[in-house]
């Protein structure tokens, strides 16, 4: 329950895999989060100035010797943290037991960690966790910093199993670019609330690319104008995103995991302990439109607030991934070595480690019935090849009472099953042995090497299947002129033309009625109008 | 011939009378907009437009029964078969040979027989039927709290509505076409207008 909260977490990436950490490193960090995105925030309301604690004033040369430091006042951070998904990688749904997460699930980005964590692990809020020994109970091994650090240099690059760099070290390798290590002692002597840059740290830049994975979710959010979001307008609102992702224990509210898809009643007053704080609703009420809005207030009870007010979602050049194709993987340029190429937007086209992209900006959503619950394809389920694969079956229908139309991003993806044994495969893509696929360009060592980290058996048979994956759209919020207009969906081609189960006027009618009624109207005319061509002929005659 | 002139609708009658009319030909404009069979306004605009035009009928309404109960005018609405077969025969073979009409209005009497039944049926039938189902259709939202839910359709109210609509569309072609088969053609519509009706 307790692991099942995050939302935003969740989003951490399923796989922060390697290159892309790149750009995750690199634009996140460096222009993004440059000195001026802490001089906008308010200052720090805080009643402890933590440059003055003497446990803070010591040369770091680890992580986890400043989370030592850290747990000397706050006793307990460590226990709470480690509870929640951003520690675990873990979410159990509490209505069917299932254990999904990143550690659980293969998704269709980079489809699994394990076997992988030494590069994943940069977004691993811990710090060591490189393969399957990692013990989950050690305290220090709590990352504080990637969560809290107000100074933005405090970096954690792919292959250090989420160790900040100690040492500097060209990064991207062969790139001519050099990261420092980060000063850890002015980091944890300047630490305070997480900030939009340290979510987006992870969130901005999932499945290895700014905006990639979720759509809603990118580094444009670092200062993002009313158009994009009303609330996190820099000028405007100026929220974080812990402004509605209200946290407790280190619980961070909202996750989609566990999703309050049809969230009921008014808005909430403080301490109200009952569904999400992070739902529209908490703040708005289920009938947020003023009185003479009345009829969009009914709405509420089919409909989610992000249906008409996220119009598009990635609505900015930065766009994000529609598709990832695994089996264009391994193919090589005409000189036979492996290449990349970028789309005329400059996003990722192409890579001979990963496959094939294609990407999309102010993306329409597509609609679904939605109640919250998500079954998972896990790790070791058996799928069936000959359709597409769900790696999760949304829940939701039109008489169900807790389920609303959400739009929602649907990635299609083809990735590596085994043919055998019927189970999408875990494959080892990141890291220099030679195994790893995005060294050694082979699939069979590569799917080897992952089944058994994932200690699933291989019949030693692969082949591509296609897969989906729908997520709800639910940030990028737009001011209220942006809102979808009436007709775009009360239209016989309108948005919600293939949502079933309820009666729309203007996209339904019955036409058996149709037809009778016109022809009824229609006879009556022509019947009257005989009726006087007769009279006018009759009289005419008379006279 | 010499014509007469009698007083037969008063003042407010001809008040409820056209502006029901206006507001039924515009909720007929603006509801089959909303069904979807057009586009004019657009589907936001006539929903409110369709609404706005509900309440000002409902309001004209509530005087018009008012106004019938309180004057005993309902009594010009009570079915009667006298002369009722004269009026068929007028309509289908009398009107092309130049026949009398087979009615004459009176203060009492204003209506022939075949409009007694026909208004009755607009103000029994076709009118709440519309006004019944729209009524469920504007408050859809409040269905669960009146506990209707279970055993209502958004579907079904439509139906009913949209049917009751087309009849509505059909009297009122046949009604404007009647409107012509007074002592002159335009008698019945003066009346309408000055209250005074021309008879034989």
């Amino acid at each position: 329950m307790l692991s099942g909260k995050i939302v935003l977490l969740s989003a951490l990436v399923n796989c922060a895999m390697l290159t892309m950490m790149s750009a995750f490193a690199a634009p996140a960090q460096s222009d993004a989060m440059s000195a001026a995105t802490p001089l906008t925030r308010q200052k720090s309301a805080s009643t402890a100035d933590h440059s003055k604690f003497k446990e803070l004033n010591q040369a770091f040369k680890t992580g986890p010797e400043v989370t030592v430091a850290c747990l000397i006042c706050h006793t307990e951070a460590a226990k709470q943290v480690q509870h929640t998904k951003h520690w675990t990688w873990e979410s159990v749904d509490p209505k069917t037991g299932q254990k999904r997460g990143k550690k659980n699930i293969i998704n269709n980005y980079c489809t699994s960690p394990v076997s992988n964590e030494k590069d994943c692990m940069a977004c691993h809020a811990g710090y060591g966790w490189q393969d399957s020994s990692f013990d989950f109970t050690i305290e220090k091994n709590v990352d504080c910093l990637v969560c809290h650090d107000t100074t933005a240099t405090y970096r954690k690059l792919p292959g250090d199993a989420g160790h900040p760099i100690y040492e500097r070290r060209e990064f991207p390798p062969k790139s001519g670019k050099f990261v420092d290590p980060a000063d850890l002692k002015k980091i944890a002597q300047n630490i305070g609330k997480p900030s939009r840059s340290n979510c987006g740290s992870c969130h901005f830049f999932g499945a290895g690319a700014n905006g990639a994975k979720h759509g809603d979710l990118d580094s444009s959010l670092q200062h993002p104008n009313k158009y994009l979001d009303v609330h996190m307008d820099e000028k405007g609102l100026n929220f974080d995103c812990t402004t509605c992702h209200a946290t407790s224990s280190h619980e961070v509210s909202g996750s989609r995991y566990n999703m309050a898809a049809a969230t009921k009643g008014p808005a909430h007053i403080r301490g109200n302990p009952d569904s999400s704080p992070a739902a529209c609703q908490s703040c708005h009420g289920n009938k947020p439109h003023p009185q003479h809005m009345t009829k969009l207030n009914q709405h509420t009870a089919k409909i989610a607030c992000q249906t008409c007010h996220i119009p598009e979602y990635a609505r900015n050049d930065i766009g994000t991934e529609l598709s990832w194709d695994w089996s264009q993987a391994t193919r090589m340029g005409e000189d036979g070595k492996p290449f990349v190429r970028k789309d005329s937007a400059g996003r990722r086209a192409f890579d001979s480690k990963k496959g094939e992209w294609v990407w999309d900006s102010y993306v329409i959503p597509e609609y679904r019935w939605l109640n919250g619950v998500s079954t998972y394809t896990v790790i070791g389920d058996k799928i069936d090849p000959g359709k597409t694969v769900q790696i999760n079956e949304v829940g939701g229908s039109p008489d169900d009472p807790d389920s609303r139309i959400w739009p929602t991003k649907v990635h299609r993806g083809k990735q590596p099953y085994d043919t055998v044994n019927n189970t999408l495969t875990v494959q080892h893509t990141a890291g220099e042995d030679d195994t790893a696929l995005w060294h050694n360009y082979d699939w069979q060592k590569a799917i080897r090497a992952g089944m058994k980290a994932a200690n699933l058996p291989y019949s030693g048979n692969f082949d591509f299947v296609s897969t989906e994956l729908t997520w709800p759209v639910t940030h990028m919020v737009a001011p209220k002129e942006d809102a979808l207009s009436c007709a775009q969906c009360h239209s016989k081609n309108g948005r919600l033309k293939d949502i079933q189960g309820v009666y729309m006027p203007s996209r339904d009618a019955n036409k058996l009625l149709d037809t009778a009624g016109w022809a009824l109207a229609l006879l009556t005319l022509i019947g009257v109008l005989i009726h006087a061509g007769i009279r006018i002929l009759t009289s005419k005659k008379a006279g | 011939m010499a014509t007469n002139k009698i007083y037969v609708f008063k003042r407010f009658e001809r008040f409820w009378h056209w502006s029901q009319a206006m507001l039924i030909i515009f909720m007929l404009v603006t509801g089959f907009e909303v069904h979807g069979s057009y586009s004019l306004f657009g589907f936001g605009k006539a929903v409110d437009l369709h609404t706005i035009s509900a309440w000002m009928l409902i309001g004209l309404w509530v005087f018009a029964i008012f106004w019938h109960f309180t004057t005993g005018e309902w009594k010009q609405y009570i079915p009667t078969t006298e002369k009722m077969m004269a009026m068929i025969q007028f309509y289908s073979v009398g009107i092309f040979k130049g026949a009398q009409h087979p009615f004459r209005p009176t203060t009492l009497k204003k209506h022939n027989p075949l409009q007694r039944l026909a208004y009755l049926g607009v103000l029994l039938l076709i009118g709440p039927l519309l006004w019944l189902t729209g009524w469920f259709y504007l408050f859809y939202g409040d269905w669960q709290a009146w506990g209707v839910d279970s055993f209502l359709s958004l579907e079904w109210v439509a139906f009913f509505h949209t049917a009751g609509a087309f009849m509505m569309l059909t009297f009122l072609i046949a009604h404007v076409y009647l409107t012509t088969t007074g002592h002159t053609p335009t008698s019945h519509i003066k009346a309408m207008l000055t209250g005074w009706e021309e008879v034989d």
